[in-house]
């Protein structure tokens, strides 16, 4: 059997780096492989030059025993590949049928487009109805939009780039049926991800990168997770431990919180309510677009929010600005970290400055003491192996994972007594997104109390002591996070909410 | 009432707007494109002077329209190189041009002051022009005018309907994720600063050729600016631009014939009154924060650098 694509040699460097160093693979017709490896392992690259977004520098690639260099993506299309972006390509203020249609080379007219898009989403078990605006749609639902767009034209490699880092684990069986069902049909799938069990689950064979080179394969289902980690980082990883701790005294205290959002495409926030002891991590699961953003804002004083709904030491901050809060002891890291946990054109030192100039004592009288600001930008960048030439490098300039860390580090080294947190390790390689979760355990363990607002549920089960879900604005009543199963937390993270929109489809059918 | 015949009124209003209604529609694509173009004025007066020199000096003025478009389309292809190729700041190098278009038309038209360009032939017969009320209001008028509505039908049509107008939107709604999927951001991007430029450089010489018709050094006098606003006012939507351009040049046609009423209200207020209007309307719409940012392209104004 003749391979579908086969990869020889390609090298692609960028100046200071080399993103691909003479990687080869080959992947069979009809077979799910899997791309692996940590971030900055070179993966994004390789499925560019693959879908013609770069050039690669050297190697060449044969698509069907024919040579294949597509210059541009609509050549990749031309030649039966796609590919669904992991940072969704897709325009929130168009809709549906407008989103597929761009993404297609001979796109049909509207009218047919329509039906055709029912159709597919029949055929594949993907609700979606082409009249709703993407900026409506939920994430799992916003992929759909992309792999609907992907099988419209067809393909014979379909490149899925992280696909199920914003999904509910019922949203992730409802694509992994998907995937099954078109590798059976003969479809190619080219899988990215870093999660390990996901690819034993789905992958009849992958390719293991790091730094740019190939360092192994192996047959997924053969081969156990903790070898393929090692394959990937190169070292055996370490579970993060906890020191068993009892709960302490409540310190940050929620109730009746209801907020309407600021922007058109916001979550309400509708009555939640929690309390925070000291010592312990209250995780905070649920799909991106739910209220993670709003709920962060009304605890962080970015929105004010009714008198009496947010207090800390049974003081009502409600009304109280960010510094004010800080002040008393709550800080908080955002989910995003480009201009809004950070000044994207301003250096470290002057980040640091911004959020930690009062517990930290780094402005007296209005006045900035910079070397006590540099000390503590060193002190943050040495903690948390913040790979930078220095604090005087531009916030900007930071890959994202390594300013991830930076911004965690300038909350967490404020000693706070409530740390808030959306996604701490969004993008972080798995051995800094082990520091960071050990660093949060860490500061529970001191006696402080941690909210971590997360998408990544594995991660939630593995540092929160307890358990609560975000579905469309509203709270679920915590639970113990010990002992609860992937099937009662997708419950509680609205898998039943999905049922529910399939239905309203085949209604309007 | 004050001795102003309504038909007359409708009639010029309509004749008064089409400058800026032409360079409003332009503004309105370049916009949704996701480019800000601050040079309109700039563009206008270049289109007014390179329209009336070619008119005087060949005798036609269908090739002076040309040359008015082709002059506003040069101006704003130094917009588009400098801003996307060279990534310059889009609000600086607007106000740049126009400041360059005022400079530039004023060198180029020295020698072309009290000079009177042939006329403009209407473009209906004269039976149908004498006909009652409808006669001076539908057909009373010359091709261009006609032209500019063809136009916002057109733009209309085209953004809402057509791929390339999707395209369009698309560009300028989320950049990053059209050149993911492998759309030519920059070349989209350069041709609706180009169609934008050739827009405001056809209103400006019919301001030159029609309207005046002679020249006057920045004869534009703020006709690009309210081209702009208009654009917003019209939440990028082209027919709401139509009634924006209506509406302001109702305004001017009305002040003039107020002024010539002997009206008793100072003649500075009158001659401010439609800036005042933009103003108010500016901030009518803009207090509803959530729906103007709901119709806004998304990516205005921001540079775009394709990255690996």
């Amino acid at each position: 059997m003749t391979a579908f694509l086969d990869i020889a040699g390609l090298t692609k460097a960028y100046p200071g780096v080399v993103a691909n160093d003479d990687v080869s693979f080959a992947i069979q017709p009809g077979e799910v492989h899997a791309l692996l490896g940590e971030n900055g392992a070179g993966k994004s690259t390789m499925v560019k030059m693959i879908y013609g977004l770069v050039r690669p520098d050297a190697g060449h690639m044969t698509l069907r025993g024919q040579p294949y260099a597509p210059s541009e993506p609509s050549a990749a299309r031309a030649a039966g590949v796609a590919m669904v972006f992991q940072h969704f390509s897709l325009f929130e203020a168009l809709d549906v049928a407008e989103n597929v249609t761009l993404g297609m080379e001979k796109p049909p007219r509207m009218r047919d487009l329509a039906r055709r898009i029912a159709e597919v989403s029949e055929t594949y078990g993907l609700p979606l109805d082409p009249g709703r605006k993407v900026g409506d749609l939920s994430a799992g639902e916003r992929q759909r939009v992309e792999i609907i767009r992907c099988l419209l034209q067809d393909p014979k490699l379909l490149i899925m780039d992280e696909p199920t880092s914003v999904l509910t684990p019922q949203e992730v069986e409802i694509l992994f049926h998907t995937l099954r069902k078109l590798s059976a049909e003969g479809t190619a799938i080219l899988y990215i991800s870093h999660k390990l069990e996901e690819i034993r689950a789905l992958c009849d064979a992958a390719t293991i990168l790091r730094r740019g080179k190939v360092v192994g394969s192996c047959t997924p289902r053969e081969v156990s997770a903790a070898e393929m980690a090692e394959m990937m980082v190169g070292k055996s990883l370490s579970a993060p431990r906890r020191a068993a701790t009892e709960a302490g005294p409540p310190l940050l205290h929620v109730q009746n919180l209801n907020l309407t959002p600021a922007t058109p495409f916001g979550t309400p926030l509708r009555n939640i309510g929690f309390t925070v002891h000291a010592g312990e991590v209250l995780g905070i699961g649920g799909v991106a677009g739910n209220g993670q953003d709003e709920l962060l804002a009304a605890l962080s004083g970015e929105t004010l929010s009714a008198r009496g709904s947010v207090s800390l030491d049974d003081e009502d901050i409600s009304q109280m600005g960010p510094d004010a809060r800080r002040e008393r002891g709550l800080c908080s890291a955002p989910e995003e970290r480009i201009g809004h946990a950070a000044a994207p054109d301003m250096s470290l030192t002057e980040n640091a400055v911004l959020t930690a100039k009062l517990r930290r004592g780094l402005a007296h009288g209005g006045f900035i003491d910079w070397r006590a600001a540099e000390d503590f930008a060193r002190e943050v960048i040495a903690s948390f192996d913040v790979r930078t030439p220095g604090p005087q490098v531009a916030a900007r300039a930071l890959s994202g994972g390594n300013l991830q860390k930076y911004v965690i580090g300038r909350e967490m080294l404020q000693d706070p007594r409530v740390l808030v947190v959306n996604q701490p390790t969004w993008g972080v390689d798995a051995s800094a997104a082990a520091s960071i979760r050990q660093a949060i355990l860490d500061l529970a363990g001191s006696g402080s109390a941690v909210l971590v607002i997360s998408q990544d549920l594995d991660e939630l089960l593995e540092i929160s002591d307890r358990f609560a879900a975000l579905n469309e604005g509203r709270l679920s009543a915590p639970k113990d996070a010990r002992g609860l199963t992937m099937e009662q937390i997708g419950l509680m993270l609205g898998g039943a909410h999905d049922m529910h929109e399939a239905e309203v489809v085949h209604a309007s059918a | 009432m004050f001795g102003i015949d309504p038909v007359t009124l409708a009639a010029a209003l309509i004749a008064a707007s089409t400058p800026i209604l032409l360079a409003a529609i332009g503004e309105l694509v370049v916009e949704k494109s996701g480019v800000l173009n601050l040079g309109v004025e700039g563009m206008m007066i270049m289109g007014a002077i390179c329209g009336f020199i070619a008119c005087v000096t060949t005798g036609s003025p269908w090739l002076g329209f040309v040359a008015g478009a082709a002059g506003g389309a040069a101006l704003s292809l130094i917009f588009g190189v400098l801003t996307q190729f060279l990534l310059s700041n889009q609000v600086a190098t607007g106000l740049a041009l126009t400041l360059f278009g005022l400079g530039m038309s004023a060198l180029m038209g020295e020698d072309y002051t009290g000079i009177n360009p042939p006329l403009t032939p209407k473009l209906f017969p004269e039976a149908l022009r004498q006909l009652e009320v409808v006669g001076p209001i539908l057909f009373g008028h010359d091709l261009i005018v006609y032209l500019s509505v063809a136009l916002v039908a057109a733009v209309a049509w085209g953004l809402a309907r057509t791929r390339t107008g999707l395209i369009i939107r698309a560009v300028g709604e989320n950049h990053d994720a059209a050149h993911s999927l492998g759309y030519k951001v920059i070349r989209i991007r350069i041709l609706a600063i180009l169609f934008g430029g050739a827009c405001a450089g056809l209103g400006g010489a019919y301001l030159s050729l029609v309207r005046v018709p002679s020249w006057t050094e920045g004869m534009t006098a703020g006709a690009g600016w309210i081209a702009l606003a208009i654009v917003v006012f019209a939440s990028w939507r082209p027919w709401r631009a139509l009634i924006g351009a209506y509406l302001f040049g109702g305004i001017a046609a009305l002040q003039l014939r107020l002024q010539a009423a002997q009206i008793d209200i100072p003649v500075a207020l009158l001659d401010a009154s439609p800036y005042i209007v933009t103003i108010i309307v500016l901030v009518i719409i803009s207090t509803d924060r959530t729906r103007a940012a709901l119709n806004a392209p998304a990516a205005l104004g921001r540079v775009f650098h394709a990255s690996g």
